[in-house]
């Protein structure tokens, strides 16, 4: 691509503080840079506080008297339950090595995107309401009042971080902001204050067992869809199941596959990937979620939509539950799940039926991520794949923030795409790994209405797939997140035009040999196998 | 798609005049109230009468405070449980059994969690991490800039440089308190001492310690956002600890002959028999009430830092959740859809689609 083809590339984005303190509440919302209100049906359903109609940027957000009892009664509490936060709000030394660790900071240079300024905006509400030396000096001890201003700053800030916890990761104490921002919002929902990208979905997946809310019978004619354009690719016709009882076991995935472009590929991939293991398994509709919107609003939202997970697989019968792609998905799982609805002592400790590995490392929760079911099978020599057919793509990955940063999910994921493409190159070693940078639209930011946000978050993750494009050629982004799949296609098309979005198993649904497939002519897209083949 | 123009972020609306950042005055602030606390332990200094003051209840006072205030923040701390396993895993976790995983940046036993601590607090390997990021001009004429990252060790090292030497010379204060004076205080010196400085032994950790501060005052007013984030609480304790550095330096290398009346006064203290402060000047003063006021103010303040690293959930766990049971105390019901309720309400649909169902009513 020649240069003067490229489209606007951001400029420099240079740090720009206030003129003023910044113990002063900011008070006026940039455009794009906020999400709109959760609708008062949503909130009705969840039975959360103060369903009104109300937007962020009207003066009147319509609280109840009481509100500020509420919050700092809301505080003291969580401070109570949660050491993290307790500790967090004493011991950062403001020494600012996380300061431009965060996307935002760096796509905004809005020093409140600090992560560590982001803390101090509660912190300083901590110290001025409730710390002795705060409430005597004030601002001298960096304390200050709660008043509707912070308010309205918590909000706007709360809700520019998507808890990728990077910052955390450049902590010498391991503070992490993504702990705080939950718990913030936990605060901010006490007065219902939320955001409807994140509590629409949390709603539907309450009643209808995901996000987007498919119906049981939505499922079956999806997957049914699918079925078919498997065998119409592949001459081969899978069977999965709904509901099944006796199935081995219980296959979760973000519903996101379900709808729409490039997530379905991925499901396709799941699809052939199962059906040639042989794996005795089904689908739910009950559990028809593995994503986890409720953990973006609070812990007890979290829990109440991820117990159906465990009471599917109770009520099944199945020896243990697979996961598919999906980031804050496995944050869940891995960090919460078993602790808010195990003991899981229903299911049994995973074992693959086809190479006997036993998933040790999954023997509590008896929950195990397909990228290391599929890497166990292709390193047992279980499945036969063709990495050619993956040539017209060269390939970088995208470590997801909750499977690098909350598991470390990083080797099994690589090993696949080794596997089943021939032409895979890593991005610069500062934007990978635990390092990564985040897609710029998580924990519930991906709404249309804050782009502005959600592009310059995603500035450096651009800049990073920008640099192998140019040295490698890169053309296809591949991640293991179901908001990687819905969201970077628009950064891609925005500041690297030319590079898609995959996920891992539609490169593994490409390569993989199945029996009796009949000679592929086109991938999982449709496209032709080998036109524009480097 | 939104036009993205580069800075156009107005975060408040522009005031200005007077556009007041506050960040001069938060630092000059805690340097004036530290000039202050010098200039009244100098004049205490001329008071007799207050001998008593900064030699008893000042030494003990703070100690008791530090004791105290510590066990006070590790209490309220500690009270709080730990309700869910969020360790920041920073490396391969354990998995399959041909894939390596990181023991100490995503350990999966307790042991390794322990050793993630301990390496943390002796090697500050979070800090060492540390990238920044730069725009960078690109390659040709008229090429966008780049967003690049620079590895940025100096935080690191001057952490690092200032915390040891902090313990290099609060260890050689031992020869104060002992007598007589242990091997080990004597062997360090001897590490620590290059070259006589005049009659002085030149201590190396006394001067790092000096250069370490200051700069890390420096890169804290250097740094555009970090100045514009600093509190006077990041400044105070700075100021008090080159205070008491630069006193006992002054001590140390001209008024040598004081030091049998300092040794008196410490051995006093710490035998519970306070000998007084006869023979000590003003310098003496200083050095002995801010070092007292920093010992009283660790625990309220951020240099409680000291303990909350090992308490810290993100560094002190397993990263291997979903291998061991980890309980949460208040672990309480919330409101979920049971099964029951949701076939209730899909029966017909489900039905019609041919999925099993719990209970046939038609
Ligand atoms: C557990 C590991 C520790 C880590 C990771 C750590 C980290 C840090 C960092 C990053 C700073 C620099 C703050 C700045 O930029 O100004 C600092 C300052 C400081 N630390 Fe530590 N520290 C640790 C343990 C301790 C201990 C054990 C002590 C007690 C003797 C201590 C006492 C201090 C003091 C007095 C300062 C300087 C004052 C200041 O800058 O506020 N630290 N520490
Ligand atoms: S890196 Fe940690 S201690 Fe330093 S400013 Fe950020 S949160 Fe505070
Ligand atoms: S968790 Fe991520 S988005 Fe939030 S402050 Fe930290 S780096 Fe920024």
């Amino acid at each position: 691509m020649s240069e003067d083809a490229k489209p606007a590339r951001p400029a420099k984005v240079p740090f720009a503080p206030s003129s003023r303190d910044w113990l002063e509440p900011t008070v006026k919302f940039a455009a794009g840079r906020w999400s709109y209100s959760a609708k008062p049906k949503s909130l009705r359903t969840l039975e959360f506080p103060n369903p009104r109609d109300w937007s962020p940027d009207q003066p009147d957000w319509k609280l109840p008297d009481n509100w500020k009892e509420i919050i700092l009664q809301g505080l003291r509490e969580r401070m109570d339950r949660f050491r993290s936060l307790r500790l967090f709000m004493d011991c950062c030394v403001r020494c600012g090595a996380c300061a431009d660790k965060c996307h935002y900071f760096i796509g905004t240079g809005d020093p409140k995107n600090m992560p560590v300024l982001r803390a101090e905006l509660l912190r300083s509400v901590y110290r001025g309401e409730m710390t002795l030396a705060g409430r005597l000096l004030g601002r001298w001890a960096g304390g200050r009042r709660l008043t509707p201003e912070v308010l309205k700053e918590w909000f706007y800030y709360f809700y520019q971080c998507t808890e990728c916890r990077r910052c955390s990761v450049f902590c010498p104490f391991g503070i992490d902001q993504a702990e705080i921002t939950m718990l913030g919002r936990e605060l901010l929902n006490l007065l219902g204050l939320n955001i409807n990208w994140v509590m629409e979905p949390a709603a539907k997946c309450f009643t209808t067992g995901n996000h987007l809310g498919i119906t049981p019978h939505g499922l079956k004619d999806n997957l049914e869809f699918f079925v078919d354009s498997i065998e119409e690719i592949t001459g081969v016709r899978v069977n999965p199941s709904i509901n099944r009882k006796g199935a081995d076991v219980l296959f979760v995935a973000p519903s996101g596959d379900l709808l729409a472009e490039p997530g379905i590929f991925t499901l396709m991939g799941y699809l052939l990937v199962l059906h040639q293991s042989g794996l005795n398994y089904t689908w739910s509709s009950y559990a028809s979620e593995g994503g986890n919107f409720g953990m973006f609003a609070s812990h007890e939202l979290m829990k109440g939509l991820n117990a159906k997970i465990y009471a599917e697989a109770r009520r099944l019968g199945v020896k243990w539950i697979l996961g598919g792609e999906c980031g804050h998905m496995w944050r869940v799982a891995h960090q919460y799940m078993e602790t808010m609805n195990g003991p899981a002592d229903f299911l049994q400790e995973p074992i693959s039926p086809i190479t006997g590995t036993h998933f040790q490392n999954a023997r509590t929760t008896r929950m195990v991520h397909i990228a290391e079911f599929t890497a166990d099978l292709i390193q047992q020599g279980k499945l036969k794949l063709a990495p050619e057919r993956n040539d017209r793509y060269r390939v970088t990955f995208h470590d997801s923030c909750n499977p690098a940063r909350s598991m470390g999910l990083l080797e099994e994921p690589r090993y696949i795409l080794r596997s089943t493409c021939r032409h895979f190159h890593e991005m610069p070693a500062e934007t990978i790994r635990e390092k990564t940078f985040c897609c710029g639209c998580g924990a519930g930011l991906g709404g249309e209405e804050c782009m502005d946000l959600r592009m310059r978050g995603g500035i450096p993750r651009a800049e990073a797939v920008r640099s192998v494009r140019e040295k490698y050629g890169v053309n296809l982004l591949s991640s293991i997140c179901a908001i990687d799949r819905a969201v970077l296609p628009t950064l891609m098309d925005h500041w690297v035009p030319g590079v898609g979005v995959a996920g891992l198993h539609e490169l593994v649904g490409n390569a993989l040999v199945l029996d009796g497939e009949k000679e592929r002519t086109i991938n999982l897209r449709g496209e032709p196998l080998h036109e524009g083949e480097t | 798609m939104p036009d993205i123009k580069p800075p156009a972020h107005g975060q408040d609306s522009p005031v200005s005049f007077p556009a007041w950042r506050g960040e001069g005055a938060k630092a000059l602030f805690p340097l004036v109230a530290v000039a202050a606390l010098v200039l009244i332990a100098w004049a205490g200094a001329g008071l007799p009468r207050l001998e008593p003051l900064f030699g008893i209840i000042l030494p003990y006072g703070a100690l008791l405070a530090f004791l105290f205030g510590m066990s006070w923040r590790v209490l309220s701390w500690t009270r709080s449980p730990v309700p869910f396993n969020i360790t920041t895993t920073c490396g391969q976790q354990y998995s399959l059994p041909w894939i390596r995983s990181s023991r100490i940046e995503n350990p999966h036993t307790r042991w390794g969690a322990a050793g993630r601590v301990v390496l943390e607090m002796l090697l500050f390997r979070s800090l060492l991490r540390n990238v920044r990021h730069e725009w960078v001009e690109g390659d040709r004429e008229g090429a966008a800039p780049k967003l690049v990252f620079k590895s940025s060790p100096g935080l690191w090292l001057g952490a690092l440089v200032f915390h040891y030497s902090l313990l290099l010379v609060l260890l050689h204060h031992a020869r104060f308190f002992l007598d007589p004076v242990s091997g080990w205080v004597t062997g360090l010196e001897k590490l620590d001492a290059f070259f006589q400085l005049g009659s002085a032994a030149f201590y190396v950790s006394g001067v790092t310690l000096i250069l370490a501060l200051l700069y890390l005052l420096v890169r804290r007013w250097w740094l555009p956002w970090l100045r514009y984030l600093s509190l006077p609480a990041d400044y105070f304790p700075l100021y008090l600890l080159l205070g008491v550095a630069l006193t006992g330096g002054m001590m140390h290398y001209s008024t040598r002959a004081n030091v049998p009346a300092a040794k008196d006064f410490c051995l006093g203290l710490a035998r519970l028999r306070p000998a007084g402060l006869s023979g000590l000047g003003p310098l003496f003063y200083v050095h002995l009430t801010l070092a007292c006021l920093l010992l009283a103010y660790v625990p309220f303040s951020k240099l409680a830092h000291m303990v909350s690293l090992p308490l810290s959930p993100t560094r002190n766990l397993p990263g291997a959740g979903r291998m061991t049971r980890h309980v949460n105390p208040w672990n309480a019901p919330v409101k979920t859809h049971p099964y029951a309720e949701y076939e209730n309400e899909y029966r017909d649909k489900m039905r019609a689609a041919g999925i099993p169902l719990e209970k046939e009513i038609p």
